[in-house]
């Protein structure tokens, strides 16, 4: 039962793959030719193939996307999804950020079907644009602070003791003397300039002399920026110059969270994260300020130094990290930075679910940015909608296909065509590296069918007396 | 009975001359000095109240630890006529076979060193001292110029040498002398419990029998310090400096050995390369530390001479090189970098690995009888391939694919870069538990029986190279369990 011929040409369809899917019959006809395209038999010829290939092609799942990388395309067609383009109709569209912000825009703004999934949430620059995360953690907290909420308790310096997870950040130019005044308080210190709408390390510089940010401030005249457009603006963040190092190298943690809904919240955090180190020695002197390779971690600024080594890229996994600091600094105290860590993440995603536009069309998987500094304190630094998906080394290409099939597998349940009034509620058995983070909906239900991971030893996070009202996370045993 | 008192009153006498030239001996002194202030030391009963002081302070378990290092690497009882060498090694074709290789070595590396004209060794100009004092924390980014370079030897020159392995020597023991246990969940909180005791008891044995099943994680740093006998006093603090004092002043040819072993293997590693300036500080140093000279009484090597400029043949002016007697391999950095994952103080980093390479690592590469010595792990290896999986063993040798030419490299490594960090540092666990590397030959052995289906299905060399090219994710205690516990009738 070989196909003809891949007659008519048809693009993006592999003749000849696997075996026959699940009950697709169709009729020989003298003219035509028959095609695989990996999950179903299509019968083409044409005049009409379009109608009587989709007639065929009923019951599969038709993807579009924008980022044209192998990790997703190699998972839509392995689950033998058809691609179609974005004026068809189509289930699955695996958008950039631009696009999302065209479909839900309102001139143009589309109302989707109730079959159609797109992978961001409309409004999820709440959390990904540097500024906006700032501002929406600050309100959070005063929120918490106002209704007297535990989790909002300071210590006596003033600072929150559960929720201080954001380097001090400062919007420029619109904060310029707030930030001023915080920089007066400590001259020799620091800080780090971030564009707010740029990804990659692109645009950031460090500086430690207020003469350098000199045209953010409000009242310059020789300001070159007039407006205030959000395309300019940047962000300013105390820089942790005290980053923990190991083998004297500067490293950040990469982590993936999906989030399926916002109210209730439902996020899964990847098992499989990963640590990016420098190339270069870390050093805090100023003289090496300029040099990005020694202070900024991203890959696509690290694959261009030197000593970039294609087999490893520079990464460790998380489970390397562990067991490092495990054998070095020992078991509790490692635990702990790993339960403060999923801590942050969930406050983070909670602090911007009240203003997160929940369309249940939507699902997103993030790339959480973390800096562990050599207290053993994590630092949040930005949360980004698009992580990268190209692969820098062969393990990582594993890491992504892997990363991309797990979310899939959430996000559309049984890679059959999706129905965006199901209750989001996933099996246990789809996860696979995927494992809950929390979940509002358990968290707030009875304890008996709340799914703990166990944990050896106790957690000894300072998150004592914790009342039932905050919810719980399902991963630690935060008590 | 009387021979055997007398020869435990020798091993007592040698031990106790041994130990009078240590630190520990000054600070016994100087304690008992001490505690003769205290009230509870009474003159008449001296002796009685000193001792029991000691037991008390936790200075006799100290005593105890030391005895106890000293004895692992004490050399079985001889004869008392016998000469050094035969301390050595006892058997001649042994150390003919020894004498013939160091040869070889040493000619390789002289004649790289006239080839290039690159002195053995020179002293370095007060800027380039300057200049590598201050980038002493960050050699890595150093990119000296190795292409002339080549390493003196890799393990697969070694293997040439298997032939001995015919040779009657030890047979194949299973050489573990009691059960191991991989730790199950409901075991390991009281494991853990114990651990913690053993440390808080700082005994040395216990310690080696405890880890025989395996250490916790947090636990194990500390005490594979207390079954190596390390605990870093200022005088070990101040001897490491001393060490790197000498690698600014002087530079040595085989530094470029170390360099480009490093580059080559480390740096490229999953799990390593971020260590790859701990690497240097210590291999450097290493190669400097003329006390690892003394394992050369029972090790069946003999550090490489050199002669000052001029003074060929005479024997004032023959100094060892590299100062430690040990001439570095392709792949000798691969002892260090497990280590990395739990020492980050490069002295101590140090400490642990000078004990564990002149206690363990130095066998992998001299030929000798000794049990754990490498042709003995070959034997054993062949041996219990050859006595449990048979048709494997037979299948693979018509193939022209014979095992030991794949496994020696993972043997001679101890593994190391072949296995995940966490599961190597289990297997090391049991080198250290048992005082043995014989553990070895029998993982090699486990890892062709887990993968027997696969391999005789194989067809060349290449293929079976393919099918065992990837260890990094087996788990290394069940698979000694199986092969040790479930072929066994």
């Amino acid at each position: 039962m070989l196909p003809v011929s891949p007659g008519g040409g048809l693009p993006r369809l592999r003749p000849l793959r696997g075996v026959c899917g699940a009950g697709v019959r169709v009729e020989a006809r003298t003219s035509g030719g028959f095609l695989w395209d990996g999950g179903s038999w299509l019968w083409k010829f044409q005049s009409s193939a379009k109608l009587i290939s989709s007639r065929i092609m009923a019951g599969k799942v038709k993807w579009v996307t924008d980022i044209e990388k192998s990790v997703l395309i190699n998972n839509f067609e392995k689950r033998g999804w058809v691609q179609v383009t974005e004026n068809e109709d189509w289930n699955f569209y695996w958008m950039s950020v631009q696009t999302i912000r065209n479909v839900f825009s309102v001139e143009t703004g589309y109302r989707l079907s109730d079959d159609q999934i797109v992978n961001h949430f409309p409004n999820h620059y709440e959390l990904t644009r540097k500024d906006l995360m700032v501002k929406n953690i600050k309100r959070y907290r005063k929120e918490l602070e106002k209704e007297g909420s535990p989790l909002a308790e300071k210590d006596e310096n003033g600072k929150y003791l559960y929720l201080d997870f954001v380097p001090v950040t400062y919007m420029l130019p619109a904060d310029y003397n707030l930030f001023v005044e915080e920089f007066r308080k400590s001259p020799s210190s620091t800080w780090i300039m971030k564009p707010c709408g740029k990804a990659q390390g692109k645009g950031i510089f460090l500086i430690n002399k207020l003469s350098q940010i000199k045209k953010w401030s409000r009242d310059s005249k020789t300001s070159s920026f007039v407006s205030q457009s959000t395309k300019e603006a940047y962000v300013i963040s105390l820089y942790i110059n005290n980053p923990l190092l190991i083998g004297g190298r500067k490293f950040d943690l990469r982590l993936y969270v999906l989030v399926s809904t916002y109210r209730p919240l439902r996020c899964y955090m990847y098992k499989l994260g990963f640590c990016r180190f420098c190339t270069v020695k870390y050093t805090p002197s100023t003289s090496e300020l300029d040099n990005m390779f020694v202070h900024l971690t991203n890959v696509a600024i690290q694959k261009h130094g030197e000593d970039y080594n294609h087999i490893h890229g520079g990464k460790w996994t998380v489970n390397n990290l562990r067991l490092y600091l495990e054998s070095t600094r020992g078991k509790e105290v490692t635990s702990k930075l790993f339960d403060e860590i999923h801590w942050i993440i969930v406050q983070s995603l909670k602090a911007v679910a009240p203003v997160m536009n929940n369309d249940k069309h939507c699902f997103e998987c993030y790339g959480y940015d973390i800096i562990i500094d050599d207290k053993l304190k994590p630092w949040l630094i930005e949360v980004n909608a698009s992580p990268s998906l190209t692969s820098s080394t062969a393990n990582d290409r594993i890491l992504k296909y892997n990363l991309i099939n797990d979310t899939l597998n959430i996000a559309v349940p049984n890679g059959e065509i999706p129905d965006c009034k199901w209750n989001k509620s996933p099996p246990k058995e789809v996860l696979g590296n995927y494992e809950i983070l929390y979940d509002e909906e358990l968290a707030q239900g009875d304890g008996a069918d709340r799914e703990l991971r166990s944990r050896p030893g106790q957690s000894l996070g300072p998150k004592g007396g914790r009342s039932r009202d905050s919810g719980r996370t399902v991963l630690t045993t935060w008590k | 009975m009387l021979q055997e008192e007398s020869d435990l009153s020798l091993v007592i006498a040698q031990i106790v001359q041994k130990l009078k030239g240590s630190s520990l001996y000054a600070q016994l002194e100087r304690q008992a000095w001490a505690s003769l202030q205290r009230p509870e030391i009474k003159l008449e009963s001296l002796k009685e109240d000193i001792k029991e002081y000691f037991k008390i302070s936790g200075w006799e378990k100290k005593l105890q630890n030391a005895v106890y290092s000293e004895l692992s690497v004490f050399p079985s009882p001889s004869h008392p006529a016998a000469p050094p060498e035969h301390l050595k090694e006892p058997l001649v074709y042994m150390r003919k076979a020894q004498g013939s290789w160091e040869k070889r070595i040493l000619k390789s590396l002289n004649s790289m060193c006239t080839e290039l004209s690159i002195p053995l060794a020179r002293k370095r100009p007060v800027g380039e001292q300057k200049e590598l004092l201050n980038k002493w924390n960050e050699m890595g980014t150093d990119e000296p110029d190795l292409s002339l370079f080549r390493p003196v030897y890799a393990p697969k020159d070694f293997l040439e040498k298997e032939f001995f392995v015919e040779l009657g020597l030890t047979t194949g023991q299973l050489g573990i002398d009691d059960s191991t246990q991989v730790p199950p969940e409901l075991f390991e909180n009281e494991h853990v419990r114990i651990g913690q005791k053993v440390l808080a008891e700082q005994d040395s044995a216990a310690a080696q029998q405890y880890i025989r099943q395996g250490s916790p994680t947090a636990l194990r740093a500390e005490l594979w310090a207390l079954i190596l006998n390390i605990s870093s006093q200022p005088e070990d603090i101040l001897y490491y400096e001393q060490l790197k004092t000498n690698v600014i002043q002087h530079d040595l040819l085989v530094d470029s050995l170390i360099y480009k072993d490093v580059k080559l293997t480390a740096s490229n590693d999953d799990y390593y390369f971020v260590f790859e300036d701990y690497l240097y500080q210590v291999l450097l140093c290493f190669s400097r530390d003329t006390s690892v000279l003394g394992h050369f009484a029972y090790n069946s090597a003999s550090p490489p001479k050199s002669y000052i400029r001029g003074k060929l043949g005479l024997e004032e002016y023959a100094v060892f090189y590299p100062p430690n007697g040990v001439i570095p391999f392709h792949g000798f950095s691969m002892y260090v970098a497990p280590l990395c994952f739990l020492y980050h103080e490069p002295s101590k980093l140090y400490q642990i690995f000078r004990e564990m390479y002149v206690r363990f690592f130095f066998r992998l590469h001299s030929i000798s009888s000794h049990p754990s010595g490498i042709v003995s792990l070959c034997l054993l290896f062949e041996t219990l391939l050859q006595t449990y999986l048979p048709q494997l063993f037979y299948h693979l040798r018509e193939i022209g694919a014979q095992p030991l030419r794949i496994s020696f490299k993972w043997m001679v490594r101890a593994f190391s870069g072949y296995l995940a960090t966490d599961q190597l540092l289990l297997l090391w666990d049991r080198i250290l538990g048992y005082n043995s590397l014989e553990i070895l030959a029998v993982l090699a052995a486990a890892v062709f029986a887990f993968r027997a289906v696969n391999l005789m299905e194989v067809t060349s060399l290449a293929a079976a190279e393919a099918v065992l090219a990837d260890l990094s994710t087996l788990k290394v205690m069940p698979l000694l369990q199986i092969f040790l516990f479930a072929t066994v009738t």
